[in-house]
C-alpha cells in the first residue's frame, strides 16, 4: 500500500487550479497562432489576437485566463493499492480549490442550491467523478469549466438507425444553434455510445484531451477530422463574426452501449479549455 | 476604422454606429449581470426607485474576478447576454442606451433596441485579462452582497468593442455567418 497524506493532496489541487486558470496550455495557444493564418475574416483574425494578448497578459499579471474560472470537475484515478490518510479524499480535492480560489483571486462562481441560487463564496463543491483503477498512483484532473459554453451543451438518446449520419447532424446542428455563445473559437468534446449519464461524462472528459493528439481509434479519427471541416464551414468564426475558425478541434470518445439505444452528448467548450493534471 | 465613443453615448452616435463597426469605448459604465437584473426588475415592480440611474447610460454584463493587491479589478470580459433577455427592455424604455455582452439576443431585445433607438456592443468573449486593463475605476454601487454580481460602476478607457445591433436591427452576427458560411 502507498499512503498519500490528504496535505499533500490539498498542496498540489490549490497549486494547480491556480495555475490552469491563468496559463493557457501549449495546444491551445499554438492552434490559436495558427489560425490566425488561416482566418479569411478581419475581425476574426482581430478577436483571434485579442485572445493571444489576452494570455500574455494572464500569465505575465496572474489574472485569469477568463472571468468565468467555472465550476470545477474532477476526474479522479485511485490505484486500489492507495491509501488516503489524514481525511477524506473529497473534502481534501474540494479545500485545494477552496484555497485556490481564494489565494489565486479567481472567481467564485457555484450556487449552493439552484434554486435558491446564494453563491458559497468558495467555489465549492467541485464535481468530483471516481475510477478505481490498479497500481498505487492517485491522478487528478482538474478542469474549471465556464458556463457561457457548458450552457450550449446537448445530449440526445438517437436511434440506431439514426447511425453517424445522426450523430453528423446533432453535433452540427448544436454548434450551429450556439453561435456566438460559448465564445468562439470553441473546443468541442463528443460522447458516443453507453447510457444517458456515461455519454456525458464522456463528452466532458473528451475535453481532457489535448487537441493536437486525435482519437485512436480509426474511423472516430476520421470522424473528429470530418466534423472539424463541418463546424468550420459553419461561418460562426472568432467571436461569432463571422469567419473560418469556429472550432479550434473535436475530440470524439465512444463506449459500449446498448442494442437499443444511440446516446451522444456534446460538451461545447471555449478556447479557455482548462486543465491539468495532478500524480501523486 | 474605429470610431472612439464617450459615455453618456448621445443620440447621434447612436445613429451613426452600424452592425459591424468597431469602437473602442471611454467614460462611466455600470455592471450587471443575472442577480442584479432580477433584483433592478424586482424594485420596478415594487415601483421602488432603483439605485442606479440608467438614463443615457450603459450596462456591461460582467463578474469581475477580485482584484490582487495593486490591481484595480481581476478578469473582466463580458457574459452571455441571453440571460438578461427578459430584464432588458424594460431597462431600455427607462431611457438605458447600450448594453455591452456578448451572443445572440431575442426578438423582443432587437424590437426594443428599434424602438428605443439604443445600440448592444459585443465585447470580446474570453479576452477578460486584457479587457481588466481598459479599466482605470471600480466601485461596487448598489448590492454588495451580490459579490461578483453587485453593480460597479467602472471607468474605461479605449475598451474595445463591435457593434452587434444597431438602432435599425441590423445584426453582426447574421450578417458575418451569412458571409462566411459555406453550404
Amino acid at each position: 500500500m502507498k499512503d498519500i497524506h490528504i496535505n499533500n493532496i490539498i498542496r498540489t489541487v490549490r497549486e494547480k487550479i491556480i495555475n490552469v486558470n491563468i496559463i493557457l496550455n501549449d495546444d491551445i495557444l499554438n492552434s490559436i497562432k495558427c489560425n490566425i493564418k488561416v482566418e479569411e475574416s478581419n475581425c476574426g483574425k482581430d478577436i483571434l489576437e485579442q485572445i493571444l494578448e489576452n494570455a500574455n497578459i494572464a500569465e505575465k499579471e496572474k489574472l485569469a485566463i477568463c472571468q468565468d474560472t467555472g465550476m470545477v470537475v474532477a476526474f479522479v484515478e485511485i490505484g486500489q493499492e492507495v491509501r488516503i490518510v489524514g481525511g477524506s479524499l473529497e473534502e481534501a480535492i474540494n479545500e485545494g480549490i477552496r484555497k485556490g480560489y481564494k489565494d489565486g483571486y479567481l472567481r467564485k462562481s457555484v450556487v449552493l442550491d439552484p434554486l435558491i441560487r446564494l453563491n458559497t463564496n468558495d467555489n465549492t463543491p467541485a464535481i468530483i467523478h471516481y475510477n478505481l483503477v490498479e497500481g498505487d498512483n492517485l491522478k487528478i484532473s482538474l478542469l474549471p469549466k465556464g458556463f457561457g459554453s457548458e450552457n450550449m451543451s446537448r445530449l440526445a438518446m438517437l436511434k440506431p438507425s439514426h447511425g453517424i449520419e445522426g450523430v453528423k447532424s446533432f453535433i452540427l446542428e448544436t454548434i450551429e444553434k450556439a453561435g456566438p455563445n460559448p465564445c468562439p473559437p470553441i473546443v468541442v468534446g463528443v460522447g458516443i455510445g453507453g447510457t444517458f449519464d456515461k455519454v456525458a461524462i464522456m463528452a466532458k472528459k473528451a475535453l481532457l484531451r489535448p487537441i493536437d493528439i486525435k482519437s485512436d481509434i480509426n474511423h472516430i479519427r476520421d470522424l473528429e477530422e470530418e466534423m472539424l471541416v463541418k463546424i468550420n464551414r459553419l461561418g460562426i468564426g472568432p467571436g461569432g463574426l463571422g469567419g473560418r475558425v469556429t472550432a479550434l478541434g473535436i475530440n470524439i470518445d465512444i463506449y459500449p452501449t446498448h442494442i437499443a439505444g444511440l446516446p451522444v452528448a456534446v460538451n461545447v467548450s471555449c478556447h479557455a479549455t482548462r486543465h491539468g493534471e495532478i500524480l501523486l | 476604422m474605429i470610431k472612439k465613443i464617450f459615455t453618456p453615448i448621445m443620440d447621434n452616435d447612436i445613429k451613426n454606429l452600424r452592425a459591424g463597426d468597431i469602437v473602442n469605448l471611454y467614460g462611466t459604465i455600470y455592471t450587471a449581470r443575472d442577480a442584479a437584473h432580477k433584483r433592478l426588475i424586482d424594485f420596478l415592480d415594487k415601483g421602488l426607485d432603483l439605485p442606479i440611474n440608467v438614463n443615457n447610460e450603459i450596462i456591461y454584463y460582467v463578474g469581475p474576478c477580485p482584484a490582487r493587491d495593486g490591481q484595480i479589478v481581476g478578469s473582466a470580459g463580458p457574459t452571455t447576454s441571453s440571460r438578461m433577455d427578459a430584464y432588458t427592455p424594460r431597462l431600455l424604455d427607462l431611457g438605458l442606451k447600450g448594453m455591452i455582452g456578448k451572443g445572440i439576443r431575442d426578438e423582443s431585445v432587437t424590437a426594443s433596441i428599434i424602438k428605443n433607438k439604443a445600440v448592444y456592443f459585443g465585447a470580446t468573449g474570453g479576452a477578460g485579462a486584457l479587457i481588466s486593463k481598459k479599466i482605470l475605476f471600480e466601485e461596487i454601487i448598489a448590492f454588495n452582497d451580490l459579490g461578483t454580481e453587485a453593480i460597479r460602476e467602472l471607468k474605461v478607457v479605449e475598451l474595445p468593442l463591435i457593434v452587434i445591433i444597431d438602432s435599425k436591427g441590423n445584426n453582426m452576427y447574421d450578417l458575418g455567418k451569412n458571409k462566411f458560411k459555406i453550404q
